[in-house]
């Protein structure tokens, strides 16, 4: 199964108008946030936060809306959401903690869950994973390239990047700049060529932009925790939903840019194993479904 | 269950087939408690401080169902008696004859010998001992016990954490051997170091910048920069613990499912 083990599959939507103004495609992210942080689901979440330098996000630990708020949007670039866990445990006391992840970033949550060697009275105490949809990510060198080589913008004045349609897409308050999203490649970082994962399969509610219009998001609710929760913000109101489109603009693109995620990790997990090269995943010729994240 | 390991781990012939958990159960009911013993070398005590932790279930398990039959403090013994299993914190002083000693003759007595702790599996902060120092200048050589004798499973970790002790209990007395796998595998992995990150997963275009070493990190050695690890030397105790953590360095794909439910 490309999309990973799933209860539920549909589009959703933010139903707050600020919210909507302030993020990336439907909101999702935010608004579950926002609504668990409100619930007390959770009492604080780690995000993707601003950082003094422009578009550069820094693991923070948001405790109110407003923090949440001021982390909606998606950077391209690397930020290291696990390592603050720790700190929002100890530091600042919390006992249910929501994080977003990225799939790699889910999958060493899961990890420590399952086998947490070193981590002590942690692994417990994370309450909501939300994962999002993520094709590679790039180290924050190479979007200042693309920002201001490829596009040709000051950093300064960009006010929303986007992948979508093929293009990366550069916002600007005068300006729409968009390029092929094939010249990003080559500026990747390499860890995310033999991930199989595009949907952050192990998360407990993942969602992203692939297979959903615009000011949508497709999503994707995997674990019972997952599952509560989600429902809970649909009852609020806090999201709306309507099913996602079968067609070719929607579950189906979804399910082939991630089995073509798949299919190009696995070339590249094999190519590495005949070097003699370590790589954690099972090559093709070792496991049942070749496309499986194991 | 201790049966079923030891046939895992080739140490015995393959016992009569068990064909079902209930007589499994059974078995395990009319089977005497497993004899545990606990070897303390050079260690901090930290590890048995943290198996204590399990307070929930620690009264239950030392009570019905395993028998500490060897250990300083916890049992009044002074000869060595047969073991089932046997607990090592600390690493080995091969300078102190004792250690060596009880070492070995605990390798010869029990069935089971885990490295419990990264003192005992990686030789953790004992690695940077260069003699030199009272009560006894001639004590430099401080090694994880595999250096000395066949380790069958090794919990590092500094300390490993209430939990994974807890969860490897649970899996002893269940004879999961798929949840165990991973600690039989770490039993080789006796160098250890912040700097692994580097050799073994960034030199090996497997990093993502997830941070997950960062998080683990038991003494704050680790910082992210630039969506990559950074060491800081002066404060790594060499447990091994940012590596055996990372998602890149071994990736337990089918209990991570089975855990979720998915």
């Amino acid at each position: 199964m490309v999309l990973g083990t799933y209860k539920q599959i549909t589009l959703g939507r933010s139903t707050d108008k600020q919210i909507q103004k302030i993020s990336q495609d439907g909101g999702i992210v935010t608004a579950l946030l926002t609504f668990a942080l409100d619930e007390k689901i959770i009492d604080g979440a780690v995000v993707a936060g601003p950082s003094e330098e422009m578009w550069k996000p820094t693991p923070t630990v948001a405790l109110s809306s407003d923090e949440v708020m001021a982390a909606a949007g998606t950077k391209y670039t690397i930020s290291p959401n696990n390592m603050v866990l720790k700190q929002a445990v100890r530091q600042y006391g919390l006992e249910k903690v929501g994080i977003v992840t990225i799939p790699c970033q889910t999958m060493g949550i899961r990890k420590m869950q399952s086998y947490p060697f070193g981590v002590r009275f942690l692994a417990d105490k994370i309450a909501l994973d939300i994962g999002i949809c993520c094709t590679e990510n790039f180290p924050f060198e190479s979007l200042k390239t693309f920002i201001s080589a490829k596009a040709g913008v000051d950093f300064e004045l960009v006010e929303k990047m986007d992948i979508g349609k093929g293009k990366f897409w550069v916002k600007t308050q005068d300006d729409l700049i968009s390029f092929p999203i094939k010249e990003t490649h080559g500026y990747e970082q390499n860890g995310c060529k033999v991930c199989l994962d595009l949907v952050s399969e192990l998360s407990d509610i993942s969602t992203g932009s692939i297979g959903a219009p615009d000011d949508w998001s497709a999503v994707q609710v995997r674990t019972d925790t997952g599952e509560t929760v989600f429902k809970q913000a649909v009852d609020a109101g806090a999201i709306e939903l309507k099913p996602i489109d079968e067609g070719k603009f929607g579950l189906e693109m979804l399910t082939k840019l991630a089995k073509s995620k798949k299919e190009k990790a696995m070339k590249e997990i094999d190519r590495r194993k005949a070097m003699g090269l370590p790589v954690p995943y099972k090559g093709s010729s070792e496991k049942e479904d070749p496309l499986a994240n194991i | 269950m201790l049966a079923k390991i030891k046939e895992f781990l080739g140490i015995e012939a393959k016992p009569e087939e068990l064909a079902s958990k209930e007589e499994v159960e059974k078995v395990a009911e009319e089977k005497a408690k497993p004899r545990i013993g606990y070897v303390h070398l050079s260690g901090c005590t930290g590890d048995v401080m943290s198996l204590s932790e399990n307070y929930d279930i620690l009264a239950e398990l030392l009570t019905n169902m395993v028998e500490i039959v060897y250990g300083q403090t916890l049992a009044d013994v002074w000869e060595m008696p047969e073991m089932d299993l046997v607990l090592v914190e600390g690493s080995v002083c091969l300078q102190d004859e004792h250690s060596v000693k009880e070492l070995m003759e605990a390798r010869e007595k029990a069935g089971l010998l885990v490295a419990f702790g990264s003192c005992a599996s990686t030789g953790c902060f004992t690695r940077y001992s260069r003699g030199g120092q009272q009560a006894n200048p001639n004590h430099e050589s401080f090694v994880p016990v595999g250096d000395l004798v066949k380790v069958d499973c090794a919990l590092p970790g500094c300390p490993p954490s209430p939990e994974i002790i807890a969860k490897t209990v649970v899996a002893v007395i269940n004879g999961d051997m798929d949840y165990l796998q991973p600690m039989i595998d770490l039993a080789g992995y006796t160098e250890a170091g912040g700097s692994d990150l580097q050799y073994k997963v960034v030199n090996q275009a497997l990093c993502i910048g997830c941070g997950t070493c960062a998080m683990a990190c038991q003494t704050r050695a680790l910082d992210m920069t630039n969506g990559r690890p950074e060491l800081n030397e002066d404060r790594c105790v060499k447990c091994g613990i940012c590596y055996v953590q990372c998602p890149r360095s071994w990736w337990p794909a089918e209990q991570i499912n089975k855990d979720l439910g998915l």
